[in-house]
This record gives C-alpha cells, structure tokens and sequence, in this order.
C-alpha cells in the first residue's frame, strides 16, 4: 500500500465513527493543551523571576560573613559578623582588586517608619552612595545619599516606592520628615518601582547613610570593636571578568582577616544566584508538564481502547482484505495509521488550544497574584506533536498487532 | 484438459476443536487442468469449504503436497499466500464479503491495494473495467446495501476478477441468491470459463450448479468419493430452465 492510500484508508475509517473519533481525539486535545498551556505559564514565571533578578544588575557579587562557630555554637549562614567597613574599602584598592568597580557595604535592620499618622515596618538598609548604581536602581524624585551625607552620618533617608506610598499616598515625600525608630529623618528622594512580588519586594526598604544605620539605628561591632557590616555588594568592571573579580576579592579579604585554613565570609554572584533559580523553577516547569502529561497518558489508553474495540468489531473487514492479498504489515500498518492519525489530530488540535489559551492568559494575574506572562515556545509544541505521534505509535502497537495476527478464515466466520 | 493448474496429493487438514481434533480431510488426491469448470458437491461438513479454502490460499494443508500453478504451496508463509491470493486466485465468497461502506468500484479495487497495480487512477480504471465485464457499468458508485443480493455477488466475482486471475474459486456463490439471481451467476461463470479460458471451481450444494459444469467432484467424510466427467452440462440463461446443448 503507498503512504497516501494507507493515509486515506485510515481517515476514512475513522470518518465511519465521527462521534467516536471526535471523543477520542478530545482525550489526547486535553492533554496536549494542557501540558502547552501550563508550560507556557511555567517558562513565563520563570523568565520574569530572571529578568527581575537581571534588573539588579548581573554583574555583582555578593560578600557575606561565613558561618559563625563561636563558642561551639554554630549559626547559619552569614550569621557571624567578620566583614567591616574596612574590608569594603580595601576592596576597593585598584592595585589589589583592579576588576571591581565599585563597591557598596550594607547593613541593615528593621524599623518602625511613621509619617503624621501613618506608618509601616520596613527593612532600613545603611548604604553608600555607591549602591544606587551597583544595585541599578534609578530615583523617580529628589536625590540619593552623598558622601558627605555619610561622612556626616546625616539623617536623612530614600524611601523605595512601595514605602512612599504607605506613608504619603499621592504626596510628595522629597522634603517631609519621617521617624525611624523613633528619630527625625529628613526624605531625600524616593527609589523608582522594580517591582516584585509578595515574598520579595524591592520597593518595601528605607535606605539611610551606613554611618547613620551604624551609629544611631544597628551598631553593631565585630568582636575587636570594628565597624560591622553585613553585606559587602561588588560591581564588577565587566562580566568577563567576574573571575578574577571573585579571586581578587577572596585573597584581600584572607590577607586582611589572616586566614590560612576555612574562609570566614562567602562570595556568591549574581549569575550564580539566577542560575540556581533558574534550576529550581526550572524543576517546577517540568513538575507541572509532567502532571498535564499524566492526562495525556489517559487520553492514549483511551486511544487503546478505542482501537482495541474497533479491531473486534472489523474482524470481517480484516478477514476480507487478508483474502484480497492483505499482509500481516499492510492490516498493521492501516491499524497503527489510524491510532496515529487520532493522536496526532489530537495534538494539532490541542497544540492550538494551548496557544490560544497561553496567549489569553497572558498578563492576567493568576491566583490573584502578579499578572503572570505566558511564553509560547515552537520547541514545546514542535515537543508536544512529536509525543502525541509517539502515543499513537505506542498505544496504537498492540490492537494493530491483534488484528494484523488474524486468521483470514477464522477472521471471516465472524459476524 | 490442460497441464495441471491444480495437484493436490494425499492432503490431509486437521482442525483441534477445544480437545477434540477435527479430520476435515482425509487424504484428498485430485488434478484440475488449466481452463476447466469443476464443480464440488458433498453434504455439510464433508470438507468441500476446507478444500476451497486450501485450493485458495487462505489456508495450508496439515500434511501431503498442494501444487498450484506448479509451485509448492503447502510450504510457504504467510507472507507468499498472501501473494498467491492477490495475484493468481479470485475468492467468491456465499456471503458477498463486501465492504458495506465501499462503493462497488472501491471495494473492486480493493485486491488492487496490496499488489503492484500502478497508480490510482490506473486502479480505478481496472476495477471500472471489471465491473462493466459483470454488467455492472452503471452501478459503480453505489454502495453494497443499495444494491440487490444478485449485484451484490456480481460485484464479488468482479472483484475476484480485477487482478485477471489464473483461477476462479467460488464458494456456494448463489447460496443467498433466488433462482433467477442463480442463474444469471452461473452463465456469467459459464462466460468467463469458456470465453475467457479462466479455470473456475464452485462449490455448491445445487445439483443444477453442478449440472452446468464439466466435471463434478462429490466429497463425503474428508474424502474425494465420486469424481466424473459430465460431458452434457446444462447451459445457464438468465431465464432458467434445463436446457440441453
């Protein structure tokens, strides 16, 4: 049999039993519009938690205190207090760390901020002037903390926006006063929007001078009575040169802390963090292909067992074109065609739904969180049709080979 | 009679019926020529279908040697039987065996799909062809229930007949028909036998069927028991009727 008579044999015996056809194929439409839909939404989170975490900047490294092990107890990590004001600024040494570009120390604490009869607990963050460029945050009004600011551990404070808001609604806050834990500090400027979500806002923090966060808010010292920070930020003069960024800055800080065996501090990167996020959301993706692909499992046994009836029910018609001159290959081929043909109409079909699906849901707010972006992906569908013809071929194998096994006599006794 | 189209020697077939086994034939010897007309007689359960059956192809002897067209039969697989049946024998079936919802042209066709037959359109013009030889040019796409029991079998025989076989089985061919039906199958098998040369066995419990050929061959119990020339067979028209040439 040429591949076009196989082709419209098989369509024309599934045009006998529309009805059944239909049903059958809806099985498989369901699946596959799942498993299309839900990755869709799976790789949109996952892109806009990456492009979220780009926006702070990719080429940053982190520097936290290691582990503490004092007295025989130990903390988590960042849980000991190693790094200081004076480990920030000799990372900062051209000679010793040429790849660093800037580098911003925090600190930070909580505090209550109250304006007038408003007010919010918020993260308040002791920063330099340089986090505002190592973090990649712009200013939507006033100005940001200068070095005199710092040097005179001025009070004065940037709200981020979600902050703002709480405290002043539509008003201007550049110019009003707040109180931070029970302190006076002058607004400076307000931090434009990056968004985030309920976890994890960018915009929900106060950012004050370090030396004024040091001084009157969190002082905290080191065992030798250093000034404590908590968390060194490192921009790197190009992505390139993230390496020897980390290397550079690993051996200035061995040298200045005289460590010979473990390190007491971690550097992480940006990319190092978006990687393993990457990974984890990357699993949570698949976790729920994997679920939309169960109901695909479904819908080929429901191909099965469709087919499995349909062989019965032909034996005659089996028994008469064996008699004709049928091969065992040409009665398996018709059977696995059919099957094929069922799934793989199921997958185009679904292929669309799933599309048309994704694009509806795109920007909604699912769950009544963020609105969530869907991203449709060729190689998802091109996926999709490939497994749908592999459900066919799979599930299609077994009453094909019952049927193509006929005796053509005893095939033609039956009724 | 011609060189032998037909040699079966000491064929034997043995169906196991749940413990039980079935001797359907008993050791059956017999020679049919090239362009004869045979008719098989023989009570029900005598093995005259399991003969037809193995004569064509659609079943193998259990043991002894059947030779068809002067290769060995009994021994090949059933991917050659499946060969043999397309290409050398055409099936007439007591029960039409159509496919109900072909056209008459499309289950003509049929045979065609699993053999070397050229393209579709060269199919179609075949099976065309083949229904116009059994009188059916003008029926060619109707359906199987849109026809009489009559057409329904003329367009069995030319199904049987579109891949010009060597040789033409029909197996109680006017069982499901009325008499005039009967009749007119039987002088188109007479035509295609003495026009065309086409070598035809039917197998009939019809004694004015069997009066129509030129040779009779009785079955009883598994074994060939009467085998005789008839050298006045009855000549079939569409109006019945014995009528002596």
């Amino acid at each position: 049999m040429t591949p076009a008579t196989l082709l419209l044999t098989a369509l024309s015996s599934l045009a006998v039993n529309k009805l059944r056809a239909g049903l059958t194929l809806l099985g498989i439409v369901i699946g596959i519009t799942a498993v299309i839909t839900l990755m869709a939404i799976g790789q949109g989170v996952q892109q806009s938690i990456t492009q979220r975490i780009e926006s702070l900047g990719t080429n940053l490294l982190f520097v936290r205190p290691g582990a503490s092990s004092q007295g025989g107890v130990f903390g988590g990590q960042g849980s000991a207090s190693t790094l200081t004001m004076e480990d920030a600024i000799a990372i900062q040494d051209p000679v010793f760390a040429p790849s660093v570009a800037a580098v911003a120390p925090e600190l930070s604490t909580t505090g209550q901020v109250v304006a007038g009869r408003s007010n919010t607990s918020t993260r308040v963050y002791g920063v330099t002037p340089e986090y505002l460029e190592a973090r990649n945050f712009d200013l939507s009004s006033g100005e940001f903390i200068t070095p005199g600011h710092v040097d005179a551990a001025s009070l004065v404070a940037v709200l981020g926006s979600e902050v703002a808001e709480t405290l002043f609604g539509n008003r201007e806050p550049t110019g009003q006063a707040v109180r931070i834990n029970g302190r006076q500090f002058g607004v400076i400027g307000v931090l434009e929007s990056k968004g985030g979500n309920r976890f994890f806002s960018l915009d929900d923090q106060v950012l004050v001078p370090i030396t004024t966060a040091h001084h009157r808010l969190a002082s905290r010292r080191t065992a030798q009575g250093a000034f404590n920070v908590q968390t060194i930020n490192v921009q790197v003069a190009d992505l390139d040169r993230m390496d020897s960024a980390i290397r550079e800055v690993a051996t200035v800080l061995r040298l200045r802390h005289r460590i010979t065996g473990e390190d007491d501090f971690s550097i992480t990167s940006q990319q190092e963090t978006i990687e393993t996020l990457q990974e984890t959301t990357g699993a949570f993706v698949v976790f729920l292909g994997a679920i939309a692909g169960i109901s695909l499992l479904v819908g080929g046994i429901g191909i099965m067992n469709i087919m499995l009836v349909s062989v019965t029910e032909r034996t005659r018609e089996i028994g008469i074109r064996k008699a004709m001159g049928a091969k065992y290959r040409d009665i398996l081929l018709q059977f696995v065609a059919e099957a094929t043909l069922l799934s793989l109409g199921g997958g185009a079909v679904g292929v669309l739904a799933g599309m048309l699906l994704s694009w509806a849901l795109n920007g909604r707010s699912l769950l009544g969180g963020q609105p969530t972006q869907t991203v449709f992906s060729g190689e998802v569908a091109v996926m999709a049709l490939a497994v749908s013809a592999g459900i066919g071929l799979f599930f299609g194998i077994y009453p094909a080979m019952r049927a193509a096994r006929l005796h053509p006599i005893e095939a033609l006794r039956s009724e | 009679m011609g060189p032998g189209m037909i040699e079966l020697r000491q064929v034997t077939k043995t169906y196991r019926m749940g413990s039980v086994d079935v001797h359907a034939l008993r050791g059956v010897s017999l020679t049919v020529g090239r362009g004869e007309m045979v008719a098989i007689m023989g009570p029900s359960g005598s093995g005259k279908s399991t003969l037809m059956n193995i004569i064509g192809c659609l079943d193998v002897p259990s043991s002894g040697t059947f030779i068809l067209d002067g290769e060995d039969v009994g021994s090949l697989g059933d991917g050659r039987l499946a060969e043999i049946r397309n290409r050398k024998t055409g099936f007439v079936f007591q029960t039409y065996n159509l496919l109900p919802r072909l056209t008459a042209r499309a289950n003509v066709e049929l045979p065609l799909l699993y053999g070397n037959y050229g393209s579709g359109g060269n199919r179609k013009r075949l099976a065309e062809q083949a229904l116009e030889r059994v009188g059916l040019g003008d029926r060619i796409h109707h359906r199987p229930p849109e026809l009489s029991g009559g057409q329904q079998q003329r367009v069995g025989i030319a199904r049987a007949l579109v891949k010009t076989p060597s040789l033409l089985l029909a197996d109680e061919p006017t069982g499901n028909l009325d008499s005039q039906s009967s009749e007119e199958i039987v002088a188109l098998l007479q035509t295609l036998n003495e026009e065309e040369g086409l070598t035809v066995i039917v197998v009939t419990h019809e004694p004015d069927i069997a009066a129509s050929t030129r040779r009779v061959i009785v079955t009883r119990d598994g074994m060939v028991i009467e085998d005789g020339p008839n050298p006045h067979p009855r000549r079939a028209g569409p109006f019945g009727g014995p009528r002596e040439d």
